[in-house]
Order: C-alpha cells, then structure tokens, then sequence
C-alpha cells in the first residue's frame, strides 16, 4: 500500500493532550475528535489536514497518557500515516492495535518540511520527499506487528486467527 | 545468564522460554484495569467480537474515577455505559460511586495488585504497580478488549536499566522529589521502552507511598514499567490485603541491564518540574519568583494518606495565600475517611483548603479545578503539558507534597523549610 500528502510538521514529545486534550474525552466518536485533533499543538490542523496527509514529527510522539482516542482522532482526520523519529511505547502500540500505520525514521523526521509531498510504501517502509527528491528508509518493523497491520488490527487479529 | 525481576515476571506468565529484549511474546495478564475514559472503547471492541462472557470477568477491574463524580451529560453516558456492562457481566471488581477512588491508589489498597503479578492497564499510569514488585505497564482500550476476551496480551520484550539510589535524602525529599530529579537527569524519553529497576538502600527506607509516587512516573520517562523490588516493607503492606497468593521475584546477580546508574541523593533538594515537561525538573531553591493562582494536592501520584500527613504538618495553623485556591483531593475512600480521623481534613478546611472528592479530574484538566487563560497552578499530580489542567495558555509546575503545601501558604514556589516550624 502506498500513501500519499501533504506533510505537516511537529517538534520533539509531541503529547497525547496535545494530540486530543483531555476535555473533549467524553467521547469516543472519532467524527467529533477530529475536529480537535493536535488542536493545543497546532489550532489550524484541523481545518486545514487533508485526507491522505502525513504527521511528521521528532522524538517520542504521542509520550504521556495511553488514550487510544489521540490515534482514532489522527486517523479519523484523514492522516494516512504518521512518520517520527521514536514513538512512545503506548502510542506505538496503540497504533499498531487499531490500524495506524506508523513509521520510525530519524533522517525523514529531520529533512522533511511542512508542506513537502511525501510518498510513503508502506510495505516497504520507504518515504519519498516528492518536493525534494530526498529518499528516505524507515526502520523495519516486526514480524508480529506486520501481522497485525495486514490483519487490520489486534481484534481482527484474534478474530482472524483465534488467539493473540 | 541471569534475569531481571521483569524478565521473571515476563517468563512466569509466557510459554515462550529463553527470550531477548525486542522479542514478542504473549503473556497471561493477572490484572486487566480501565476505566471511565478508556473502558468504553475497550468494552465496544469486546461487543463487537460477538463472545457472550469474558476469559477471566473476575481478573478485569473498570474505576470510574476520570470525570467522576460526572462532570456533564456526556461523561455521564460514558460512566453508565461502563456501569450497565459492568452489571450486565456481574463484575466483582466494579468500583463506582462512593466506592471508587483515584485507580492507581485504590487497587493496591484494595489488595488488587500483588508481588509478581502481570498487570495492563488502559491508563499510562498503570506502572505505579512496580512499586510492589510487580511488571505493571499501560496500555490501550483495544489490548484491553483482547485481554477482556482471551485473558493474554502482547509485551515486546524491554531491556532494563537499572537506577541506584544511594547516600542521606536531605529533609522534605521525597519519592516525588526522587522521581522528579531522575527524569530531569534522563529525560522524557530516557527509558524509552525499556524497564526502570528502581533499587539502592534509600529505596529500601522509603514507604510503599514513596515508592508508589516513584513508579507512577516511570511513564515520564518513557519507561515501560517501574519496578521495585518487593522487600518486608512490601509484604507488610500486602499482609493485610492479598486475598490469593503471591510471588516475590528478584532480580540475579549476574542479571544482563541495558545500564546501571548509581545516584547520590545527598545533593538533591526538593523538586519542581517546570511547564511543559516533566524533564523540566530543578531544585526549589531554584525556582525564582513564580506567583501561583492554584494548588493541587492529591492524584494517583500523591493522593495518598502520607502525603496528606506531610501535607497537613506544613499547613496546620496557617492559612491559604490570599488569591490562591488550594484544592485537595484524598485519592480514596478509605485515605478520606483516615484523613478525617487523623485531624487531617480540619486542617486543612482551617487553613482555607477545598476539601473534594477522591477524583484524577484537576489532574488531566477534565474539571474540578480548571485553570484560565494565563494562571499557574502547582501541583502534586504528574504531567505538566500544555493545556493539561485547563487552558492552553495556563502552567502547571509539578512537585511533592511539601513543596505544594508551603507554596500554598505562601502563594509563591516556596521550599517547605521556609514555612514549616
């Protein structure tokens, strides 16, 4: 699978409040949290994010709480994918969980700009600055995790093979 | 080769053998805990897969403790949707009303949590359990649903670094205060999916409270779990609660970390992180001028009866700053009641203090003490992001106890020595 957008930048532990704020949690409805998405980070994301666009951001993104809703409402706002340089544990794995693709390259994290074309394979973990030309090679990801992805998440996962 | 305590633990609950950090494995969970913000989720995935019963009901606990006691219609609907599943599948571990108290606080109180347990939580929070020598470590709504259905989760093996604290802790520092430096020193990333082995003899001396404060916030750091190693003071605190056996597990001699840090508490003073990170800890004394509008004695990290004995030591016969509110929340029922007994709660009530409900809400800014725009609040809770106790242009600056209570006198970042007798 391939994606393809608009690169929108962040810097370094990138949190979960800043991702969804903890005063739209009385709801779970991803319609409603995408309008609130990096909202305390970047109050103009939501509006201006297009389907098919890709978070990227420094060192452990998505550090702080383990709500799932802050990957729910990244993937609700069209985000096809989410490139850093390291990942907090809970956000990591709660991307792989619930169908997020993400991906973990230092040099992609440092060289690309806002507003830069990426084209990101994701079978390969290869992301293509289509702005500058620059090509760039994610780390790889576990076999388990892979499964995960091409299960279309932990509970189809289980659903699909019986047991975690 | 020798193992680390979260190795042991790993290993008791896997039918994989002989695993290296990195690794994936899958583990039977003894403990799967969520709550009014994150069950939801977890419940709907379980609807979904159409299974009548869950693997183990009497291993799941939900605490409805985020936006309790309701704090408007929606979070209202959230908690009935927990509480109607909860009834539906005759939960024994159903913690509601006036039963139910800050999470992290009240399950090893409850005797939830024990020595050597496997315990996911679907709140980050969920290493405090380190502090009784268990392998604790949050997870999502989605791994709560699958250990909701078959009673087993996925961990990706961690390496561990180990953290030495040695030497004489300086009057008024805490495990808080402990805790508060280590992340300054490694920063919010420092054990970045690895396990923090707490250890050294200023651990051995600390209470299971000071432990606790310590092993909340391994998160911080990035840190999978926080654990300590289970001693006498451990099995004191567990005699009286464990309801099934337990197992004490200790790290080997010729255990393999990923690093061994050795740190002298001699030098360190009580602390303050600085907004908007954890890492932004500094020694009191250091703190400068900072005015504050709010403080927040209580949450999973220092809602507990010794905190609000240390507390209640700096406040007694003083009064709250002019201009300031001082908001404490005893993190459970059971620390409530103890406190009122003690003399504690008149205290602070004398001292111009609110006294509220065990509730996390200041801490995550879902009410009871939301900050506007520009104030500064002071806190013993544990993040400090942007907008975390309310508006996005407000300040929270985390610390102990002490530090909160002589500061709430004072209305300035005050150390304790500076206000109490």
């Amino acid at each position: 699978m391939t994606f393809r957008g608009r690169a929108h930048k962040f810097g370094n532990d990138v949190d979960t409040d800043a991702i969804i704020p903890a005063r739209y949690l009385s709801t779970s409805d991803p319609e409603v949290l995408k309008n609130h998405c990096m909202e305390d980070a970047d109050p103009e994301f939501p509006g201006k994010v297009q389907p098919g666009d890709v978070i990227v951001a420094g060192k452990n993104f998505g550090c702080g709480s383990s709500r799932e809703h802050a990957p729910i409402a990244i993937k609700a706002s069209g985000v096809s994918c989410v490139i850093a340089s390291s990942f907090a544990r809970i956000f990591f794995r709660n991307s792989f969980n619930m169908g997020l693709p993400i991906f973990e390259s230092d040099e992609a994290a440092d060289a690309v700009s806002s507003g830069d074309t990426l084209e990101v394979d994701a079978d390969t973990g290869t992301i293509r600055d289509l702005t500058t030309g620059k090509l760039f090679q994610a780390r790889p990801i576990p076999a388990f995790m892979q499964e995960l992805i091409v299960d279309g998440g932990l509970m189809e996962h289980i659903r699909k093979r019986g047991s975690i | 080769m020798g193992m680390t305590i979260a190795e042991k633990i790993l290993a008791a609950h896997s039918q994989t053998k002989g695993f290296q950090p990195g690794d994936i494995i899958k583990v039977d969970v003894d403990v799967a805990l969520a709550n009014d913000i994150t069950a939801p989720i977890a419940i709907q995935e379980f609807r979904k897969a159409g299974v009548p019963s869950m693997a183990h009901a009497d291993r799941v606990v939900f605490v409805l403790d985020h936006f309790t006691p309701t704090k408007d219609i929606a979070s209202a609907n959230q908690c009935k949707y927990v509480r109607d599943f909860a009834l539906e599948h005759g939960m024994e571990h159903f913690f509601d009303g006036g039963e139910a108290g800050v999470e992290h606080a009240l399950l090893p109180e409850k005797g939830l949590v024990l020595p050597g347990d496997l315990v996911i939580g679907a709140d980050s929070h969920t290493c405090t359990y380190g502090a009784l020598g268990a392998f604790a470590t949050g997870v999502g709504s989605t791994d709560l649903a699958a250990a909701m259905l078959t009673g087993q989760a996925w961990i990706k093996v961690p390496a561990t670094m180990r953290f030495v604290f040695t030497g004489t802790l300086r009057p008024w520092v805490g495990g808080k205060d402990l805790v508060l430096y280590l992340i300054g020193r490694i920063g919010v990333d420092g054990a970045l999916y690895k396990v923090m082995e707490i250890a050294g003899p200023v651990i051995s001396a600390l209470s299971m409270a000071d432990r606790m404060s310590m092993s909340n916030m391994a998160i911080e750091a990035g840190g999978k779990a926080g654990i300590i190693a289970a001693d006498d003071t451990t099995k004191a605190y567990v005699k009286p609660r464990a309801a099934r056996p337990y197992t004490i597990y200790t790290s080997d001699q010729d255990a393999v970390y990923d690093s061994v840090t050795t740190l002298d508490c001699g030098d360190i003073e009580p602390q303050v992180a600085f907004p908007h990170l954890p890492e932004n800890a500094r020694p009191v004394g250091e703190a400068g001028d900072v005015k504050i509008d709010q403080v927040v004695i209580g949450s999973c990290t220092n809602g507990r009866i010794e905190d609000l004995r240390t507390a209640a030591g700096i406040m007694k016969g003083k009064r709250v700053a002019r201009g300031l509110r001082c908001l404490i929340l005893p993190a459970t029922p059971a620390v409530f009641r103890q406190a009122v007994k003690e003399g504690i709660i008149d205290i602070f009530l004398e001292a111009g203090a609110i006294v509220g409900p065990p509730t996390c809400g200041p801490c995550l800014g879902g009410h009871m003490g939301i900050l506007a725009r520009g104030e500064k609040a002071l806190a013993t809770t544990n993040r400090n992001f942007v907008g975390r106790m309310g508006d996005p242009a407000s300040e929270v600056y985390l610390c102990g106890p002490a530090v909160a209570a002589a500061s709430a006198v004072t209305g300035v970042i005050t150390a304790p020595q500076e206000v109490a007798r």
